[in-house]
This record gives structure tokens, sequence and C-alpha cells, in this order.
């Protein structure tokens, strides 16, 4: 990697900046430029996230999983800030950039014109997603998760009325206060250990002393209660199924992402904090991860088959989806193979695409007064929520002909990626996730079968809601038709073409995926290729060696312990190595 | 010193969850509010207590680390303070947005009784 191609590591974070800056200079009737705009920088930074994937594949370098890194003023780290991109962060952006265009393309039909500053909002978000999946200490992802959450909170008051607004304001109070648990979790584990960066804190937790576990301990549990919040586990959930039935279509494809930021984070975090390599600390959180998980699946089929409205179904999917990933993650942590955590990262691939399409397909299927609208006003009736709001659009373009065959096929498609049935990649995932839970020794045998049922049961559930949904839409409806764009089920289309190329290459893909979950089961390739990432400039003194600066960090602790008023870590003074404490 | 920072800390959480757990608006943004305060003066506290010390070294620096204060928790508050009172901000616009359209400003958007 020359110097030069470096800096596209960051462009994924400045592309949508930039756009959605300049967006805010427009007027807001100037829409067909912003929205050109909008998806050039789309574009641009799926072009971005090819391009580095490609390069995260890399060669046999450090066993096949090359690490890039981009070291922001070029200091030394551990005491700079870096970001980095790995298979799993490249795959994420790839994924980002995949849902990103569908819902910018759906989004010109129409529901950019119901509110102010879509695009801009929408970029920003796409800004924060991508830093969160590149940044590489705790306080920066801090700082990207609040961009990506203050540009979706605006996001889902798009449209505005009641409904929205209300389920804004809930949405809102509860981010703000899994915030603020956040900085308790990162403020703490600065105290116990006295760094930010994830690499340099996989290499201390296990030298740290007993006395400081504890601590370390429950700030990971603070932190990671922000994420999990975000993931929507399941005593947390309960923000979450209204906020996604509320959120205009577009905005909703894009918000199925949100939670797996929440997943990547748990999994990045806890497989680099509590791997196998942590010492006393291993597999810390896993039973927490994995009850958490399951009961999350439960909630969210029980929820799947209560729900009256495709609405609240999508959005219980999605529950189920982000509760069978943590359960891999507490598998993974307690030493369940790789094989097993692949499948969970091609299921989370899939499973987004899927509900994804699903969000982008709810509006049209219940535009017209049939079986779904009547379903509707009975939800609304039961649930004490007003009239559904006023969805009508300018009848302009192009509507397609053969209107629910489209609709009921790629409905069909998202239904079977769901459910998990072959062949498409839900199937392909589940099984590869069943499989490995099966296979592998390390886990308690009642636990992994426990999951399997669960897996099934989840699965049939799903599969009697949507095909419940299915029937009343395509089959039982009065025979009026609903009017859709070709603008607004093109983008659909493009999902599912997606999803069953991810089936065709199905092999390529899980090999990909296999790989960066054996990666993720040596954090030491993370640590140590980024502490010993290169500076572009030299500095005067050698750039601290991979191992050496773990152990003056790892004596932090113990020092801040001593009576002495010393600062709690060498961080002001050792940049250059020229002054140890 | 420890000991009044940490009341302070203990008062203004305590508070501030009971202030969230109310039924109006206002009280949960004063909530978050005073939560916030009480994390950010938690931020500060992590990177230990010095009365009197700078935490900017003079240049050509590196003296005795000791006399110094943790700069690095300093500037994460700095930070968290402009995050919060940008979200809170956001929050308030969206609590008036709500009262207007709802006409009422319990968080559910209806009394209780209705």
């Amino acid at each position: 990697m020359t110097a030069g191609l470096n800096h596209l590591i960051i462009a994924p974070i400045l592309i949508p900046f930039f756009a959605g800056a300049l967006m805010l200079l427009y007027d807001d009737r100037q829409r067909r430029t912003k929205l050109l705009i909008s998806l050039g920088s789309a574009l641009a930074l799926l072009l971005t996230a090819i391009e580095l994937l490609n390069r995260a594949k890399g060669s046999a370098l450090s066993g096949g999983n090359d690490i890039g890194f981009y070291l922001l003023g070029d200091w030394a780290m551990p005491f700079g800030i870096v970001l980095v991109i790995d298979r799993l962060s490249a795959m994420m952006l790839v994924l980002t950039a995949l849902l990103a265009l569908p819902a910018l393309v759906y989004a010109a039909a129409g529901w950019n014109r119901q509110g102010q500053h879509f695009h801009s909002m929408f970029q920003f978000l796409l800004m924060g997603l991508n830093g969160a999946f590149l940044t590489g200490d705790l306080f920066n992802l801090f700082v990207f998760f609040e961009v990506l959450l203050a540009a979706s909170y605006g996001m889902l008051l798009h449209g505005s009325g009641q409904l929205r607004i209300r389920a804004g304001l809930h949405y809102i109070a509860v981010n703000l206060a899994a915030s603020l648990l956040f900085l308790i979790g990162v403020s703490m584990i600065y105290g116990v250990t006295g760094t930010l960066n994830m690499a340099h804190l996989s290499n201390l937790v296990p030298l740290l002393p007993e006395s400081e576990r504890p601590l370390l301990h429950a700030a990971a549990v603070l932190m990671g209660l922000a994420f999990l919040i975000k993931a929507g586990i399941w005593p947390l959930s309960f923000w979450l199924s209204t906020a996604y039935m509320a959120a205009a279509a577009p905005v909703a494809a894009i918000f199925a992402i949100m939670t797996k930021v929440g997943v990547y984070v748990v999994l990045r975090l806890s497989m680099l904090m509590f791997g196998a390599s942590a010492g006393a600390s291993a597999g810390f959180g896993a039973y927490l991860l994995l009850g958490g998980g399951m009961a999350t699946v439960i909630f969210g089929f029980i929820g799947v088959l209560a729900s009256q409205g495709l609405g609240r179904m999508a959005a219980h999917l999605v529950l189920v989806s982000s509760g069978t990933l943590l359960s891999v993650t507490g598998f993974a942590l307690m030493g369940g193979g790789s094989a097993m955590l692949g499948g969970a990262l091609f299921y989370m691939l899939a499973s987004t695409l899927a509900t994804s399409a699903l969000f982008l397909l709810i509006e049209p299927m219940s535009r017209e007064e049939g079986g779904i609208a009547a379903l509707l006003a009975l939800t609304a009736d039961a649930y004490g929520l007003d009239e559904k709001e006023e969805d009508s659009q300018p009848e302009t373009g192009l509507a397609i002909p053969g209107t629910l065959t489209v609709l009921g096929l790629s409905f069909g498609i998202c239904l079977l990626v769901l459910a998990g049935l072959p062949p498409l990649p839900g199937f392909i995932g589940k099984v590869a996730i069943l499989r490995g839970v099966m296979a592998s020794e390390a886990l308690p045998a009642g636990l992994g079968w426990a999951f399997v049922a669960l897996m099934l049961v989840s699965g049939l559930a799903t599969l009697i809601g949507l095909v419940r949904i299915g029937i009343q839409t395509f089959w039982a409806s009065d025979g009026v038709v609903p009017r859709v764009l070709a603008l607004e089920i093109a983008p659909v289309l493009v999902l599912c073409a997606m999803i069953v190329l991810l089936s065709v290459r199905a092999d390529d893909a899980l090999r990909y995926m296999r790989a960066t979950a054996e990666a993720l089961y040596r954090p030491t390739i993370y640590a140590e290729g980024v502490l010993r990432a290169p500076r572009v400039v030299s500095s005067p003194t050698p750039a601290p060696a991979p191992s050496p600066p773990a152990k003056p960090a790892a004596q932090a602790p113990s020092s801040a312990a001593a009576p002495a008023p010393a600062p709690a870590t060498p961080a002001p003074s050792a940049p250059n190595g020229e002054v140890q404490p | 010193m420890e000991i009044v920072l940490s009341t302070a800390i203990g008062i203004l959480t305590a508070s501030g969850v009971w202030l969230l757990l109310r039924p109006r608006t206002f009280q949960v943004i004063i909530g978050l509010c005073l939560l916030s305060y009480a994390v950010n003066i938690f931020i500060f506290s992590m990177g230990r207590l010095t009365p009197g010390a700078p935490p900017i070294m003079p240049k050509g620096g590196f003296i005795n680390p000791a006399a110094y204060a943790d700069p690095l928790p300093q500037a994460l508050v700095l930070t968290a303070i402009v995050i919060s009172f940008a979200t809170t901000a956001l929050f308030l616009v969206v609590m008036i947005a709500s009262r207007g359209v709802t006409g009422t400003d319990h968080v559910d958007g209806k009394e209780r009784d209705e």
C-alpha cells in the first residue's frame, strides 16, 4: 500500500461529509441537483468500499488479513487517532453503501419531497455509520455514534406527523440516555487502563491486575448496554418497533443497518477485549449476550406472530435477526469456532438486505384500500393510534404493469431469506450457524440444542407471519391493484437481485466470512497490526515497537493506585519514549 | 475533595434518573441535562483529581509528568459537553413539536386517562 492510496481509508467519511455539507447550500427546491449529488456520493462510497474490501482481503500477509490504517495527524500509535480497515469493517462499509443506493433511489419517487434536508441528513447518517465502522478508538466511536444518531433523529422525523413525532421523542430520549451510559463506560475504561485505543486495550486486558478487573468489567457492561440498546436486545428494545414502523420507507430501509452497528461494535469489542487471549477476562459477558440474544429472538418471533401490520412485523424481524447475531456472538466468546461465526456474518448480510427490501415493500403493498389497509386500521384502533397518515404522493412517473406479480415475487424472496428457506442465503447462513454450533465441542450441549430449536421455531414463526400477510395482500385482495411507480419497485428488485447473487456466489462469500471470523478469533492480528502502523514521516526517535508500548501503560493502573498524585497514564510523557514513569 | 465530587455526581445522577422517569417532557429534558452534567464531572474525575496542576506542559516540556494533570479527560469532557448540548437542543425542538401537534406535554402524546 503506497502512502497516497492510503488516504482512501478516510474517503468513506469525507465523501458523505462534503456531499451533505454541499447540499445544505442548495435550496430545498433544487431536488434534482441534490439527488444527483446524493447518488453520486453513494456511488463513490460503494466503489471506495469495494476497493477497500479488495485490499482488506489482502495477500498472504498476516494470514490473508491485511489491515489498513490511517493515522490522523500522523501521530505515533497508540497515542494518535487511527482509522482501521480490516475484513469486517470493509464488509460493513460495502453493506452500508449497498443499502444506501436503493434507499436513495426509492426516496426520489417522492419521499424526499416530504420534508427538508432529506439528502443532507442521509449523507450525515452514512458518514456516522462509516466512521463507526472504521474508527480504531473508543472515543471516536462515541463521536461517530452521535453523528449517526443526530442524523437519524432528523430522518426518523422526516415526513412529520403525530405518530412520527411521538416515536421520535421516545427514540431520542432512549438514545440520549444510552449515549450517557456509553460515556460513563468509555471514561471508566480510560480510568482503568489509560488508553482508548481498541488495539492497545486488547493488549492491556490480559495484563491488568486483579484488583482493577471488576472495574473494567463494569465499564465494559455499561458501554455494552449502549450498543445493545442500539442492537435492540430484549429488555431494551421496546422503542424499536414503533420507531421503525413510524419511519418513512427509505428511512426504515437504511435504519435496517442501524441495529447492525450495535451488533458490529459488540462483536468487535468483545472479541478484542474478551477473546480467548484475554487471560482472566476471557469469555466475559458470553452468557449475558447468549441469554439476551435468545430472549430477543423469542420476543421478536412472538412479535411477528402478534403483529397485524407488515410494518410492525418487519420491525420485529429486525429483532429476530439481531437477536440471532447476538446469541452467536455469545457462542463465539465461548469459543464456538470460526465456521459458526462466519455463517452468522453471512446471515447478517442476507437478513439486512432482506429487511431493507421488506421495509421498501411495505408502503407500495399497503397503498390501496385492501386487506392490509383494513388490517392497519384495525391495528391503529387496537393500539389507540391515529389514522395512518397521508402517504399519498403526486401521481407522476411511470407506473409498472403487473404490479402485484412483481411485488409478490419480491415479497416472496424476502420471505424465503428471513424464514431461512432454501435456496436463498438466509438458509445457507442459518445452516452454517447451526452446523457450527452443533459441531463445536467448546459449547455446552444443552445450550447448543436450545439455540438450534429456537432458530427453527423462529424461522417457522417468520414463515407463518409473513405468509399470512402475503395471502391477504396478493391472493385475497379485492382486485384493486395499487399503482406503483417503477422508481419505487426498481430499488426493491435491485436488493432482491443482490440477495440472489449472494446465494449464487455463496461459496465465495462464505469463504470471505470464514476468514473474517478467523481474524476475529485472533485479536493479536488486529492489535499488532494497529500498533505497528507505519507513520508517513518517521519521527526522530523510533516509534515504539508493538509489544513495548503495552508495558508502560500496563503498569499505569498500578502506579495510579499508588498514593503519589501521579497522572493516571504515561500518555502525556511517553510519545517520544523519553520519560517513563 | 473526592467526597464532595462523588456526592455531587451522586446527587445529580439520582435527580436526573428520577426526572427522566417522570411523565412530562420538560421533566425528561431537565433529567437528561442533569445526567449529562453528572457524566461530564465523572469523565473529568477519571483523569484523577490533581488540584492546582495545569494540563498543558510548557514548550520543550517533559519535566515531571506527575506535576501535570491528565489532559485527555479534559479534552473528552469538552467534546462530550458540545455533543450533549447539541443533542439536547435537538430534543427540545422535538419536544416543542410534540407539544404543538398533540396539545399535551405528556411523553406519550396523550394523558393517561384519555
